[in-house]
């Protein structure tokens, strides 16, 4: 029987690492792929200087917002052309392309030749190979710093896809906290009304109630979120779009409430009941005891209470999906949309083909989700230590 | 959400696994494949035909996996999954089932009636900023899209804004009802939906693909006769191994009974 125990932990441990391995090594994989679509590449005229261009240039590049070759080849003054690989067949008809589109590359190759200012998206496979006049620019991998120092998350960008993080993390952060401000003195008021200043029989209806808030489905919230509270704020602050980081910070908040006043009215009961009538029995009124007396003997519940929250907030994805507005900017205010990383995970992984880049971008977002979650435990469990001791 | 039609997905496959034929992909195409499948099951009662969800690129991935017979799907296949599939030895096998339009909503209050595409890839790549440029009031224009996860994301941007990347920080919406509650409540939005989700909370607007000459009303007439222009086709790929299994429901979605259907469910006739 106790084998049988044993057996089920050690079964436990190692499926969550194996998990938490499993994460890494497809989130890892995304330093390794090409900054250009798999399968494809990127050539230029021969006379032209460039020998590879960033990420970013290219995305300009492609939205024809570098027009340009001076703005990334140095002196190479000429006018950008954008060649798709489709608008091949534009230019030639299948029969011209040959059986099995044999005479692709070499037509490929005659246009990119012809032209010294193209630049030309095409299949690896269909690549004019040892033509004269033909470059294929050299491929980079991803870098560490377009994907945590870039600032535009626009995945499914051809030829190049932008993993910028910075706005999806700054998004979750910003969420959660303002979450946490608004549920934190909510919650603990409630927590002490409850467990100190409420009688026996509303006590009794009340703690039910509240704790059957948490039963209600995420996507519910986000439902009501939508319907209710979109136009509301929009409302309420005279806003020209209802979808943002406040409103969804409120409906965190009501979401993290019942976790925070259930496990915090816990901590506060637990106080035992010696040390309440010590405090009385020096002359402390009712209320000094509460602060004084019941909070700090409770403080370690308490951050326990606020972790379990700040977990419920961060984690969260359908109803903050339903109501940021989940536009991938670095949030500036409190009152425009935001989107966070559980809501780009659920919304994105979806579509992703297995194995591309995309996929590997969405694993790492995973990946710091989790990081960040095991730092806010870690810190809380410092935390909660320090102030017991400090309590008693 | 998404897993649980994950899981459910892999539990069907599970159960069916012998004697069925399998759908999967698109959830825009999976309305009219239960149909379909629905009717075609009552006329013969000993096919057995599942269709589940997840998203086009959900049905690709099971179709190279060899999980699904069929993949559903609203965008065309794309190159590296069809070299992949290649690679394989399969070849893959492309069916038009059915088309769908597009159609470019705003707020019923809103007075602007008729936009270029010129103008519409303004707005959704962030040139265009205020409705007063469009003849509208002066407020602030926000442009609501799907996520990109979404094969109808896809086509727009094809479409409308010439493959341009939509503008950085768009408000992106999980579904098309989303994108309808969001436009009913929000003065100065604007976003995209299929044909068969207008309704009076929104107003759609006319669209011109020629500077402006013609606008067209999104309708399903329109899209019939070829002037609307935004009309994108809905796929199933199959692979070419699969085609004695599969064909019979194929030819009966392409017959004019099961185009029927297609018309029933607010999609366009492929004839």
């Amino acid at each position: 029987m106790e084998g049988l125990f044993s057996l089920s932990g050690a079964v436990t441990t190692v499926v969550i690492l194996l998990i938490t391995v499993f994460l890494f090594c497809e989130g890892l994989g995304l330093f390794k792929s090409s900054a250009v679509e798999k399968g494809y590449v990127l050539c230029v005229n021969s006379a032209n200087p460039v020998n590879s261009l960033k990420s970013y240039d290219i995305k300009q590049i492609f939205d024809y917002e570098i027009e340009n070759w001076i703005n990334v080849a140095g002196d190479y003054d000429k006018e950008i052309t954008v060649f798709r690989f489709e608008e091949v067949f534009d230019r030639y008809s299948e029969d011209e392309l040959g059986a099995d589109y044999n005479l692709l590359p070499e037509k490929l190759g005659e246009i990119i030749s012809s032209d010294a200012g193209i630049i030309a998206f095409i299949p690896e496979k269909y690549t004019p190979k040892n033509v004269e006049g033909v470059k294929i620019l050299k491929e980079n991998n991803i870098s560490l710093s377009d994907f945590f120092a870039g600032s535009e998350w626009i995945p499914t960008a051809t030829p190049a896809p932008q993993f910028g993080v910075l706005p999806l993390i700054t998004g979750t952060l910003w969420v959660s906290l303002f979450a946490i401000l608004i549920a934190l003195p909510l919650g603990i008021g409630v927590a002490v009304y409850l467990s100190e200043l409420a009688g026996e029989r509303m006590r009794k209806l009340l703690k039910p109630l509240i704790e059957l808030l948490a039963g209600i489905p995420s996507v519910v919230y986000g439902f009501f979120g939508l319907i209710v509270l979109v136009p509301l704020v929009q409302r309420v602050f005279n806003l020209s779009v209802g979808e943002t980081g406040f409103t969804g910070s409120v409906i965190l908040a009501i979401m993290a409430l019942p976790t925070i006043i259930s496990v915090a009215e816990d901590a506060m009961r637990n106080t035992p009941r010696a040390m309440r009538e010590a405090s009385l029995a020096l002359g402390a009124t009712h209320w000094q005891t509460i602060y004084k007396v019941i909070i700090p003997y409770a403080a370690s519940g308490i951050s326990a209470a606020v972790v379990l929250g700040i977990g419920r907030a961060i984690g969260e994805t359908m109803a903050v999906l339903m109501v940021t507005g989940n536009a991938a900017v670095i949030p500036a205010t409190l009152f425009e949309p935001v989107r966070t990383i559980p809501a780009t995970i659920a919304a994105e992984l979806g579509e992703t083909a297995a194995g591309s880049s995309h996929y590997q971008a969405l694993f790492l977002l995973g990946c710091i989700l989790f990081i960040i979650t095991m730092l806010i435990s870690i810190t809380a469990e410092m935390i909660s230590k320090r102030q017991l001791n400090k309590g008693l | 959400m998404k897993k649980i039609l994950l899981i459910t997905a892999i539990l069907l496959s599970v159960v069916y696994i012998i004697s069925a034929q399998k759908i999967k992909g698109s959830d825009t195409v999976l309305p009219l494949s239960q149909e379909e499948a629905e009717n075609y099951m009552k006329k013969h009662p000993e096919a057995m035909i599942t269709v589940t969800g997840g998203g086009s690129g959900v049905g690709i991935s099971a179709l190279l996996e060899g999980t699904t017979d069929i993949a559903q799907s609203s965008r065309k296949i794309k190159f590296d999954e069809r070299q992949k599939l290649q690679s394989t030895g399969k070849t893959v096998k492309e069916v038009i089932i059915a088309y769908d339009a597009l159609a470019v909503v705003v707020h019923p209050s809103n007075p602007v009636k008729n936009m270029t595409r010129e103008q519409l890839e303004g707005i959704f790549t962030g040139k265009i900023r205020n409705w007063k440029e469009l003849g509208g009031e002066d407020m602030k224009i926000i442009p609501y899209s799907r996520e990109t996860s979404s094969g109808t994301y896809e086509f727009f941007k094809e479409s409308v804004l010439k493959k341009r990347n939509y503008m950085n920080g768009i408000m992106s919406m999980p579904a098309t009802g989303a994108i309808i509650q969001s436009i009913s409540q929000t003065k100065g939005g604007i976003g995209y939906v299929g044909l068969a989700y207008i309704n009076n909370n929104v107003k759609s607007i006319n669209i011109s693909y020629d500077e402006g000459k013609t606008f067209t009303a999104p309708s399903v007439a329109n899209a019939l006769n070829k002037t609307y222009p935004i009309v994108r086709p809905l796929f199933y790929y199959y692979t070419i191994d699969n085609e004695t299994i599969v064909k019979p429901f194929v030819d009966y979605i392409l017959s004019a009974e099961g185009q029927k259907l297609v018309d029933k469910i607010g999609f366009i006739k492929v004839k």
